[in-house]
């Protein structure tokens, strides 16, 4: 069994604030990540799918075609774009990185199919990294 | 516990089935179906999953481990054309999961003992792209139709 990861990177504007919480317990919970007017990250996401080699390319992914997919699911929607503003599910729920990867996550589980119909390769792992230091991930059967 | 040794190899390839035309190999590996090959610096790591030996602390001395990588994986393919130089990829594609696979069949035997066993190979193609392998899972196939 194979397991072929992709790295992709896109940069994103967000401000961290729960809806819930009063002015000053946001500024307590997040820190400078609370800053009214947001901050800026080179997010690098990696996507991996599992699957076996397909004996006539030799391949478990086609890559080109894994590309295309998370360009329309991900890359598109959200590089160069304030997270908090521009995308939807963000309106009300403070754009965390456990957030932001349970969206990505559930965006490219969803839509699977469309660019992979077939039973292999599956979506197996993603993995986002908000800085160099702070790396989230979550494993198929975790995403709802 | 895994322990994991990384080594690195250059090497030049190309993606082609020698039973399609030109046309459908550009089709279905792009630019990696260029006839003149091309090349990467290829990183591997090697991981092994065991327990500590009582008196030397170590699962395998990674002294060792890098002996058998160098002289099992990077001897052979290092400054090689793999199409042309290194089998099975006389026969055999060498795309990254290819040479992930033939990776593991060349170690096995080598690091797989009472004490610890082959768990991963990782191929990074480019550090945007990378292989791992697990070997042959139990319900799980490692060849597709």
């Amino acid at each position: 069994m194979f397991r072929v990861t992709r790295r992709y990177q896109f940069s994103a504007s967000h401000r961290l604030h729960a809806p819930q919480l009063s002015d000053e317990e946001n500024r307590r919970l997040y820190g400078k990540c609370n800053n009214p007017f947001g901050h800026g990250h080179n997010y690098v996401v990696e996507v991996s799918a599992r699957g076996p080699v397909d004996r006539a390319s030799g391949r478990a992914v086609d890559v080109e075609k894994l590309d295309e997919f998370v360009r329309r699911q991900v890359l598109q929607p959200f590089d160069h774009r304030n997270l908090n503003e521009d995308v939807n599910s963000f309106q009300g729920l403070s754009p965390t990185s456990e957030n932001l990867l349970v969206e990505i996550s559930r965006r490219l589980k969803q839509n699977w199919s469309e660019a992979f119909p077939d039973e292999w390769p599956r979506l197996d792992k993603i993995r986002i990294a908000e800085t160099p230091r702070n790396i989230f991930e979550m494993e198929n059967h975790e995403i709802g | 516990m895994l322990i994991t040794r990384r080594v690195e190899f250059s090497a030049s390839h190309m993606c082609r089935q020698p039973l399609l035309s030109d046309q459908e190999n550009a089709r279905l590996y792009g630019e990696a179906a260029n006839p003149h090959g091309h090349g990467h610096n290829y990183v591997v790591e090697v991981s092994l999953e065991g327990s500590p030996d009582p008196v030397t602390g170590m699962v395998l001395d990674l002294k060792e481990l890098k002996d058998i990588l160098n002289r099992e994986v990077v001897a052979p393919y290092d400054h090689r054309f793999l199409n042309y130089e290194v089998p099975p990829f006389d026969w055999v594609v060498p795309t990254t999961e290819n040479i992930a696979r033939d990776i593991w069949e060349r170690l096995d035997a080598h690091v797989s003992g009472p004490r610890h066993r082959l768990r991963a190979v990782r191929v990074y193609e480019t550090p945007d792209l990378y292989v791992d392998y697990f070997g042959e899972q139990p319900g799980e196939p490692t060849c597709s139709a």
